[in-house]
This record gives C-alpha cells, structure tokens and sequence, in this order.
C-alpha cells in the first residue's frame, strides 16, 4: 500500500488528535461536585450491578434535592466497565484524572475491586465499596459499607449449627470458583474446626461462573447428606447460577427441613427469576431484608418505588430493595456527611471526617463506620425464603457488629493491624 | 467475485528496498512521535498546560498498539495465507500470563501477606510453589516462555489440525473451541494461575517501580518500537517469495498443492510466528494495563480481533493498525459517552464491513484515490 | 437429643388418639395462641402439650400453621383461606382484624408441625395419608419411643408395602435398643432397605462408641454394604439420567444449527440469540396468560412453544433475507457479519427489557419429581424436555424427509446447481429453511426458560456446544446430530462425577478438537461432498 507524505502527515495528526482528545480536561462547573459510578451495565454482572447504578442516581437526587453538599449540586458520572476487569481500571483512571471525580461508589465483584484498587491508592482518591466480600483487605483508600465474613458467614454456620437452625453436623460448602468464596470458605472450614467438626463431615465444592447444571452437584449433596448426621449447605454461588441451582434444588425434593441451605448471595433482587414456593425454609444471611418493618425502610421502599416509576426502570413494576442498595444508599449518606464535617472534598480529609460516621439505615439499626477499619458495623439478619421470594427475618443480632477484616481465623492474619496500613 | 484483496504485485522502484521514499519516511515519522514527542508531551510538559498529554491517554494508545499487533498477525494469517482464526486471544493471554508470572514473583513481600507466595496461592492454602512456576522469578526465563509457549501451543495444534487439512469454517470454530477451553483451565483456581482474579497489583519490574511515570514511558515506546518492528517483518514477509506462496494458498490451496508447494510448511509456520506475535503483545500489554486475567481468553476477544483486521482492510497491514485504532478508540469513547449504545456499533460495524466494505478502511481510501483519477499503486 | 424426645412424644401421644377427627374445632383458644405466637422452644412445648391432650382441631390447625394460613390479633387466632377468615378456635367465619399479624414459622417449628401430623395420620383410614406419614417418619431421626405407636400402626395396617416399609421403622427404632437380640434382628431386617436414612443410621452406629458388639458391627457393616449396593442403583441410573438430559438438551439446541449449515454452509453466531428470543417470548406468553388467564397458567407453555417457534423463525427470515443472503459463498464473512447480529439482539433485548433475568414459571405440573428410587428423583421438567427434543426431533425428521419441503431442502443441500435447473427456488428454499432452522432454535430456547435463567445472555452459553455438537456429529444427517448431542452429554456428565464440571468440559472440548483431526468431516457427513469446503 502507498504510504505517502500525505500519510505520514495523516499517522501524526491521528495521533495527535487522539492524545489530546485523550487529555481533554473539561471545564470544571464551579458549583457541582462529581461523584463518580463504577458498576457494570452489560456483560454478566449487569445484572446485580445496574440497580446499584440506579440506587446512586436516587441517592444523588436525595440529596441534591435537600441542597447537596457544601452548597454544591452533586454532579454523578456514570461509566460502564461492561464486566471487563482491566476495563474497570481503565475506566476507575479515566473517572479520577479526566472528570475529576471526588469519589466514586462501586465495584461488585472481589475481580473488580482488586483490578481497581492499585488505581486509587497511587491517585490517592476514594471508593466506596457496597457488596459483601471475603475481607482478607484493608486499603486507605477503600471504604467497605458490605459485610465481612464475621458479618455475614459466621452467624449464619452458628445458626446453622443451633437448635432452631437444625443443628447441622456436616456441611457442605459450595460456592463459585473465585477469591470470594474461596475466602470465605477456607475461613468457614477453619471455624468449623473450632467448633468440633472434623474434614470428614466438610465437602467443599466449585462451579464456574455461569454453571447451569446442577444435577450432578445435587446428587453428591444428597449422598453426603445420606453417610451421617445432619447435613446443612452453605452456597456461596454467585447470581446467575443460583437460579438453575434452586430449580434443580426444589424439584428434586430437597427440603429444607431435611437439608437447610444458607447463601449469601442470594437476595431478593436473585429470587426474582424463581419460583420460590419449594425453596420455603432455605435462608439467606444479610444485614437488610427488604421485608423488615420498620418506618425507616418504609421511606426507603417507598423512595425507590417511586424513583424507579419516574425513572422508568425496567424493574417499576415489581421493585425490589436489596443488602448492596441499602449499603449504597448508607455509603453516598455518609460520605456526604463526612465532606459536610470536613468541609472540604479532599481525600486524606473526608477520610479523617469518616471515622465514627452514623446514619439511620434502613435495616433499622443505626450504622456507624468504624473509627479506625473503614468497614461499618452492621447488624446480621438470617431471613428464610417465603413463597411470595421475599424472607421471614428468623434470627438477628441485637445490634451492630464490628467488622474484623482479617479473620482470626485465618493464621496468615495474625499480627495484622485493625487499621490501613501505612505504605 | 473475488472477496479477497487483489495480488500485491511489486512495481520495480520497491524492490530490493522494502519501502519506498514516501514509506520510509511515514515510518520515522512515527518513530519520532513515539519515541520523541509523545514522552515529551507527557514527562516534559507540566500537567495544567493544554499541550500536556495525560497518563490516560498514554496508557490507552499503548493498549491499542498492543492491540495493533495482534491485528497486524490477525492480517498475516487471515488477510495473507485465507486461514480466519477465532482463537488467537489464546496466545495473547498465554504471553501476557508468562509476563505476569514474573512480575508477581517481582512483588516478592509486598503483598497482604508477607509471603513468598502470591496471595491467591496462600488464600487458597497452598504451601509451595506449584512445579509450573519453576523458574518464574528469572526474567530471562519468563520471557523466554513468552515467545515459547504460545509458539509450541499453536504448532501442536496447528501441525495437527493442517495436517488433517481442516479448513474454513470448521478450522475457525476449532480454534473458538480451543480458546474456550483455555478459558475454563484458567479460570479454575486449582490451576494455579490465579483464577477469575488473575494476576493484578504488580508493583515492580526488574527492580524498578512500575508505577512510576518514566517506566510507563518506556515500556509505552517498546510496546511502538515493536508495533513497528513487527510491521515492517511482515512487509517483508509480504513482499518475499515466501509471502507469495502464502497468498496463492489464500487463493486456491488445491493448485498450490499441484504445482508442488507443500502448504503445510507455510500454514505452520505463519500460524507459529503470528501466536508468537500475540504472545509477545500480550507480554507488553500486561505490565501496562495492569492485570491479567482468562476474560482475555474469551471467545469475544478473539473475534474482536478479526473485526478490527477487517475493518481496517485485510491484507494491507496498515489496515489492521488503523482498524485496530479505530475499533478500540470508539470503543473508549462510547463506553464513556454513549455506554448503551456501543454493542449497537459494534455489531452494526461487523455487519456493515462484512456486507459493505469488503476492503475495509484502506478500500474506502483506495476508492476515492480512483474517483481522483490516481492510479492505485500496490 | 431434644428433638428425638419431642418427636417420641408427638407420636407416642398422637397415637394414643385413635379417632382422627372430622375436623372439629375444639381447640382451646390459648393453646392455639401458644402454637402460634412466641419463643421457638415455647410453642414446641405447647405443640406437645395440644397433641398430648388430644385436641381434636389439632390436624387441621397443624395444616394450616404450615400453609402460612394462619393470622393472629392481641385477642385472636384465625385461620385465612381465600380472604375468607374463620376462627381458629370455634371454626366459625369471622372478620379478620386489619391488624392482624402474619405467623411465622421457621425450619425447626415446620419440622415439628410436620412431625405431628404425620404422627396423627400414621392411623388415618385413607391409604394415601398414611403412606405419606410414613414418608415423613423414614426421613427422619428414628426414635425407641416411636416402638409402640408403629406397632400399634403395623397391627392394623392392611396394605403389604406398606406394613414391610412399618417393619423397617420398628427396626430402625430398635436399632440401639438395650436387647442383643432385637438389635440383631433390626439390623438383618434394616439390610433390605434401600433408603439413605437408614444407610445413615447404620453408619452412625459404626461410630466407635455406638455399637460395642463385634459380632453386630460386622453384621453392621455386612448391612452398610448391601445398602450401599442398592443405592449405586440409583446412582448409576441417576448419571445415565443426567445425561440423557443434557444430551436432549444439546440436541434442541444444535438441531436448527445443523440444518442451516447443511444446507447453506452457514455457521450461524447468532443462533444463541435465536434462542434467547425464544426464551423471551416463552416469558411474554406466561405474562399475557398471568394477566388475562391466571386460571389456565398452567397451559401455557402449550401457546409458548408455537409462539416461540414462529417468532424466531421471523426473526431468521429477517436476518437471511436481510443480511445472510448477501454473503453467500463467503461463509468466514457470514460468520463476523452474524457474530455483529448476536451483538446487536442481545443489547437491544437489554434495551427493551432490561439486563437483569427475568423471571420464568415453570407450570405446576412441571414442578416436582418423580422418585424413581429412594436416592433418585427424576424432575418433571427435564423428562418433559426429554420427551420435548424426541417430538422435535421426530417432526423435523418428518419434515425433512416426507414433506416436499423437506425433499427441496434436501435437494439443494446435496446439489444447489442441479436442484436451481430443475426448476426449485433455491433462494426461497434457503429462506424457509433458515426460517426452520432458527424456529426450532427458538423452541430450544422455551425448552431451556424450563430449567435455566432467562436474560440477554441466554445465548451465550450454549453457543460454543451447539457448535461443538454440529462440528462432531457432522451435517446432512439428522443421525449425526443425535449421536453427537447423547454422546457428549453423557460423556460430560459421567466425567463431571470423576472431574468435576470444569474439567469434564475441557476433556470434552479436546476430545472433539483430536476426534475432528482424525474425522474432519464428523460423525456422519454426506458422501460425495468436495474437498474443498
């Protein structure tokens, strides 16, 4: 092919006109702040993260409509990383250094906030960061409003393991094959440990993302369950596989008076494309029902409901509140207070305003963030499936848990800190 | 009708020379803005001022070019030697994994837990480091595997699969399989290479800080260097008698076969060095973009490749660079603009260069060299 | 322990009422209200106490406790059927409170509500009752106070399944009794069953405190071992059922596939959203009959699957006549240029309905399963795709091979020039037959909504499969397909049992990638065909 004076002219210019389009820094409006929106809006985890998306959004509106923060309307940014993890890097650069965000709430799965977490913590900035996950971090930069294990998993095997729960003796650990369950489990096999149970009694077991058939997992279940004393599941399978696993479960005639399953994955938003009447009596562990009657999460349902009619959501006709929305809407609160008391949207100083951050959840506890951990304290609701897929709260903590980001129980923790450590 | 592009012929003022005048002078003129202005614009220049050139859009010119390359090898196979592969992000993933072995062992103690081990190897309770990541702390070695090991996956499976004269659309779909399959193995964590997380939080290579903005830099002007370098290889390859024989095989295999070339010995060959150009493309891509994990071995990634080969115009080598530039720059810009709409572009692109422009972008530019009456020289 | 004690009491006291009433409501009003309402261990202790006073409203009340039917005020107990209300207490209708509160119950409470139901039907005069109530008592913990109650039950028992399954519980309730020589006799009568509650229970008393007599353990272990054989029954059957499942599976999905590319050479990417649009409208369907035929729901799927087919058979046509038509000949092309059209369905399904799954019912005839043996439950909705792919199958073999239809298309797989000069519209033909072909591929899609999620990525999934099927079993016999679709579903499922499933699909992938170098052409190909492809 020719390549002419011309082009090479052409090679320049292109090049040219790309960087610059590049590191177009755009005016900054005076009066707005930009927060920024991290989550996935196609590929796979579209699915859990397009209501945290939207959740941010009413949020934003909340608080904008009472008169935003430090006098300035919140200006949101919204960016789909479509479920591509460098492209959540890329995209976490992009928010920070070109739109000059002041932080930013996203991140679902343990992949994305890891591919995330070099960016913020070499740009200094700040991210909010709403799912439950498998702890084993603890970044300046991160604050972490989902639960860690001790918040979520622990209570839910020693429910398991007491009488109203069943008092299970084996478990079985099943879960998706990526760092959260994995975690979660390696700290769950180490509880177990404590508590009496022996390697016998525990099978642990993986599916890919996006595994459909469980018949063969079920039948091993159903073995396991059939060499000794009472069975329990604990499924750390992640979204999407946990239709096709419920199905299965249901329609082989797994009772949960017979073998009881805990996820904690699995929430009501999860629950929508199942039919939940032979799932009654399977539990889920979170710190939020949407079916906990209190007036605070009246307003917050009432909130989204009409948030989602006005927006023309997809989900208007049947809107579901969920764990990661209600830590979305408590982590935007509460950086929003923080900012107030710092009166100033600088990194190292709302991170000094945070800690000790209080907020009425709608969970119906007061939330407070932790002086010192950057994880809040959350109180841990064990719900069990009704027919209609939303959950009957069975058991709950009498208030808020501190968060204990490296597990005791893992040995490699030991010696760790409570607290960032200084890099 | 033919679909393919015509037969390069070569006029009597290239050869011996490769390029000519005007060629040659594009391609320093390249190597000056990658090499020159660009770090300059970047390092020199402060932030505030309009000229300056941010580390973001040095980063992402830096992913393309990687992307270049891949779709530069995609040019050899597919738009020089007919052989369409969907698959060939397996080599681009398996260099960039035999990169990113090296650099986690380059984390050494910084990680959260003060081990030897990479992090995943201790969440997942491992005590030793697994046999195939012996001798992953030497970069030599590593880099040694960058170019072997996409090398020896590609000419097993190709000496195999041409030799039982698998074609077209079987081959392709194969090669989608093979992909897959790739994908399932690093996916799981069993296997030792960090499963759905893959390998992220490099902080170091040889020694220095890869975070720092002069590392960015070099390794931004390796990853042109190399984009060029490979570029002209291919030019010579193309123009060579070999790259002849690899168009006649594009063109009618059978007769090829009858006038006495083995086509074997082509096929293989360019398959081998177009896997270890991916391979090594993935090694530069990894460092820079920070992460690398089995998404990059997903059968979309592969076909991405091939659109941007076709966009840009097959069996021009140029083509696939600026289709490569193209694809992805629309990409960035409509995932931050417009993030709904990108699949729609994105599949309309491949529908329209598949219906409409058969020769991409370099045919847009030759039609209306035509309408102007310049004759297309090849 | 408690929970053993508990049960023995039901039972124990349930029997000793040998009328199951007709429901009559005689339950006391604070006894209702302390099953009801309150702490766990409160209500299973008033639970005891209802059943050791022999109420008779008890059944009924237990009922309806667990169909989550019953409602409380501060004064009130009422049972709600129909938002029709009736006083738990009198039976009489009456006005539910609008501050009536929901009764909850947990794992343990339903546990135990079912236990003493079943208690008091072991004795009931319908033979289905009673067969259920032992269902029930076999899967549950065996208990020594539970002897009189089953001896009673065996005395009048009629039905000869039934008194041997009686049998089997008495043994298993005199599995530690302090007797030799009943314990001997439990264990040689328990080395019958098949059931793995009893292999559970024969191995708890392996465990080194349990049963102190050699001689027994090794009757134990004898019994343990027999169990056993009759389980691999079941779960040797169960792989074989697996498998045929996902190889029904796989040929629904690689059918349409395979005819399209016999006969156009065409490898279709957007078949997977061909399905996904099946699956969609299988959702609409239920939806309309949700609204405007909540009493037919369960009929559906019978609207939905020739929904399914027609939509996605129009769908196809569109793209063929569209797009596809324009590539013949350059099936690499066709291959990209489908590729952009499954981009593009996919995010305008995300546009008009959302990223997230939505939410497919099975009918309630397709929920459940049958329980062929103790340890294997064939589900209702993968025999009915079982059966599905065999009607499907069945029709486009007929289809193809007695229709004129089927002759054209077959004609102009085999010879395109030839079948054009003797006068067949070759470009109709392809058009219907891409129709045909994502038609079925859309009835594949209503099969999977069955049992799978439904959302933008449907497709995807089965994508690299239905390929994987067409490339083995080869094109122009619908032999090959079938083949192909059974045999690497069983391969699959008997190597996950081995593997595991990620493995499994790996050796699956290879196996097929070395079986194609071996047999490029497939399983089955059409004699005749050129070299060149």
């Amino acid at each position: 092919m020719t390549t002419s004076r011309r082009s090479f002219s052409l090679t320049l210019g292109a090049l040219a006109a790309f960087a610059s389009l590049t590191s177009m820094t755009p005016a900054q409006a005076a009066d707005t702040i930009k927060v920024g929106i991290l989550h996935s809006l196609s590929g796979t985890m579209a699915i859990s993260e397009t209501v945290l998306k939207d959740t941010a959004l009413m949020t934003i509106a909340e608080i904008n409509a009472k008169g935003g923060v430090l006098g300035k309307q919140l200006e949101p940014v919204v960016v789909d990383p479509a479920s591509n993890w460098p492209l959540f890097a890329e995209k976490a650069r992009q928010l920070i250094t070109q739109d000059k965000v002041a932080v930013v709430f996203g991140c679902w799965t343990s992949v994305s906030r890891k591919s995330v977490l070099p960016v913020f913590e070499e740009l200094n900035s700040l991210l909010f960061y709403p799912v439950q996950y498998e702890g084993e971090e603890l970044s300046k930069n991160v604050f972490y409003t989902g639960a860690a294990p001790n918040q979520q998993a622990i209570p839910a095997v020693e429910y398991l393991m007491s009488k109203d729960g069943g008092s299970a003796k084996r478990f079985v650990l099943l879960g998706t094959d990526y760092v959260y369950p994995r975690t979660t489990n390696k700290i769950l096999r180490s509880f177990l440990h404590s508590r009496g149970v022996k390697d016998e009694d525990i099978m642990e077991e993986y599916t890919p993302f996006g595994h459909s058939d469980y018949q063969s997992i079920i039948a091993k279940i159903k073995k396991f369950a059939s060499e000794g004393k009472k069975t329990a599941v604990v499924s750390t399978i992640n979204g999407d596989s946990n239709v096709p696993f419920y199905k299965e479960l249901g329609n082989q005639g797994i009772k949960a008076t017979d073998v009881p399953v805990v996820a904690f994955s699995v929430g009501e938003e999860e629950l929508r494309g199942v039919d939940a009447k032979p799932l009654v009596g399977h539990l889920a562990a979170w710190n939020y029902f949407m079916s906990i009657k209190n007036p605070t999460n009246a307003a917050f349902i009432k909130e989204w409901s009409d948030y989602a009619k006005s927006a023309n959501l997809a989900s208007k006709d049947k809107p579901l509140t969920n764990d990661p929305m209600e830590a979305t809407y408590i982590g935007i609160h509460m950086w929003a207070q923080a900012v107030e008391k710092a009166k100033s949207t600088d990194t190292d100083k709302v991170i000094a305003a945070m800690a000790g951050q209080t907020f009425k959840a709608p969970g119906g506890f007061v939330s407070t963030m932790d002086p010192k951990n950057h994880h809040l304290h959350k109180p841990v609701f064990i719900g069990e499936i009704k027919p209609d897929g939303q959950f009957n709260v069975v058991w709950k903590t009498p208030g808020p848990i501190k968060a204990q980001p490296w597990s005791p129980y893992i040995p490699e923790d030991k010696g760790k800190k409570d607290e960032p450590e200084k890099k | 009708m033919t679909p393919a592009a015509p037969v390069q012929l070569l006029p009597e003022s290239r050869r011996g020379l490769l390029l000519g005048v005007r060629g040659w002078s594009a391609v320093i003129g390249v190597l000056a803005v990658i090499a020159v202005l660009i770090p300059l614009l970047n390092l020199a220049v402060p932030a505030g001022n309009p000229l300056h050139l941010g580390d973001y859009g040095v980063a992402l010119v830096a992913k393309i070019m990687c992307y270049a390359i891949c779709a530069l090898a995609m040019d050899l196979i597919w738009g020089y030697t007919g052989i369409l592969s969907l698959g060939h992000g397996l080599y681009f993933a398996l260099g960039g994994y035999a990169m990113g072995m090296y650099l986690m062992r380059q984390i050494g103690h910084d990680g959260n837990y003060r081990s030897d081990l990479p992090d995943f190897m201790v969440f997942l309770d491992w005590k030793a480091m697994p046999w195939t990541w012996a001798g992953s702390a030497s970069f030599v070695f590593q880099m040694i595997l960058v170019v072997a090991v996409p090398a020896v996956v590609s000419g097993v499976f190709g000496w195999f699969a041409f030799r039982s004269r698998i074609k077209g659309v079987y081959f392709s779909i194969i090669t989608q399989a093979l992909t897959f399959a790739g994908m399932l193995l690093f996916f799981r964590n069993e296997t030792g290479f960090g499963g759905n997380n893959g390998f992220t939080d490099f902080k170091r290579i040889l020694g220095i800080s890869i975070a720092a903005p002069s590392t960015r830099m070099v390794l931004f002007v390796l990853t042109g260097l190399t984009l060029v370098a490979f570029y002209l290889l291919a030019r010579a390859i193309v123009n060579s008698k070999y790259g002849r024989v690899l168009q006649a095989i594009r063109d009618a295999e059978s007769r090829v076969m009858f006038t006495g070339y083995d086509p074997l010995k082509y096929k293989l060959s360019i398959w081998v060095l177009s896997a270890v150009m991916c391979g090594i493309a993935g090694a530069l891509y990894v460092p820079q973009v920070g992460i690398i994990n089995p998404s990059e071995m997903s059968p979309a990634a592969s076909i991405e490749m091939a659109i941007w080969a076709a966009v840009g115009g097959r069996g021009t080598l140029v083509g696939p660079i600026v289709g490569a530039f193209f694809v992805n720059g629309a990409k960035s810009w409509f995932t931050q603009a417009f993030p709904e709409f990108w699949l729609y572009f994105l599949g309309a692109l491949f529908i329209a260069v598949t219906l409409f422009l058969p020769r991409g972008i370099m045919g847009i530019k030759d039609r209306l060299k035509k309408e102007k009456g310049v004759e297309v020289k090849a | 322990m408690r929970r053993l004690t508990l049960r023995s009491a039901f039972i124990a006291l349930a029997a000793v009422l040998v009328m199951v009433a007709a429901p009559a409501w005689a339950l006391d009003a604070a006894q209702a209200r302390a099953i009801a309402v309150g702490d766990g261990d409160a209500r299973i202790a008033a639970l005891q106490d209802a059943v050791a006073r022999a109420d008779p409203g008890l059944a009924t009340f237990a009922q309806a406790l667990l169909d989550d039917s019953v409602k409380t005020t501060a004064t009130g107990v009422f049972i709600v059927h129909d938002d029709k209300a009736v006083d738990a207490v009198t039976g009489q209708p009456a006005r539910l409170p609008d501050d009536a509160e929901d009764v909850s119950n947990n794992n343990r409470m339903r546990g135990a509500l079912q236990t003493a139901l079943s208690g008091l039907r072991l004795v009931s005069p319908e033979l289905a009752t009673r067969r259920a109530a032992v269902d029930d008592l076999t899967k549950g913990d065996a208990d020594p106070a539970l002897l009189p109650v089953i001896a009673k039950a065996i005395a009048r028992e009629t039905d000869a399944g039934l008194k041997s399954r009686l049998e089997r519980l008495k043994a298993a309730a005199q599995i530690a009794a302090p007797d030799r020589a009943q314990r001997l006799q439990a264990i040689q009568l328990l080395s019958n069953s098949g059931e793995p509650t009893v292999r559970a229970l024969l191995q708890s008393r392996l465990a080194p405190d349990a049963e102190t007599d050699l001689e027994l353990r090794a009757a134990l272990a004898h019994a343990v071992t027999q169990v056993d054989g009759r389980l691999a029954w079941g779960e040797r059957l169960g792989v074989l059922f697996t498998g045929i499942s996902l190889g029904s599976i796989l040929l629904l999905v690689a059918l349409g596939l395979a005819i399209t590319y016999g006969l156009m050479g065409v490898i279709n990417m957007a078949h997977g959203e061909l399905m996904m649009i099946g699956a969609y409208t299988t959702w609409g369907v239920q939806n309309l009959f949700r609204h405007f035929a909540p009493g037919l729901f369960d009929a559906y799927i019978l609207l939905a699957v020739p929904a399914s087919f027609v939509v996605s058979a129009a769908v196809g046509a569109i793209l063929e006549r569209g797009v596809i038509r324009f590539l013949y000949g350059r099936p690499l092309e066709t291959l990209l240029a489908t590729w952009g059209i499954s981009l593009v369905l996919m995010q305008g399904v995300r546009s008009l309905f959302g990223a997230q799954n939505v939410e497919v019912e099975n009918p309630s005839w397709m929920s459940g399963g049958i329980a062929v043996t103790s340890n294997l439950v064939l589900p209702y909705n993968r025999l009915a795709i079982i059966a599905f792919a065999a009607l499907v199958l069945l029709a486009t073999w007929a289809l193809i091979s007695r229709t004129r239809l089927g002759l054209f298309v077959r004609g102009v797989t085999q010879n395109r020039r030839m079948a054009s000069c003797t006068g067949i519209n070759t470009t109709r033909i392809d058009t219907l037959a891409f129709a045909l072909g994502a038609g079925i591929a859309g009835m594949a899609g209503c099969a999977l909504s069955q049992v799978g999620n439904v959302g933008p990525d449907l497709g995807q999934s089965y994508i690299v499969d239905s390929f994987m099927v067409v490339v083995l079993g080869g094109v122009g016999q619908l032999a090959g397909t079938v083949l192909a679709a059974l045999g690497l579903g069983l391969m699959n499922k008997m190597l996950e049992g081995i593997a595991g499933a990620v493995l499994a699909k790996i050796f699956v992938l290879i196996f097929i990638v070395v079986f194609i170098q071996k047999r490029p052409q497939g399983l089955f190909a059409l004699k005749g065909r050129s070299a060149e492809s």
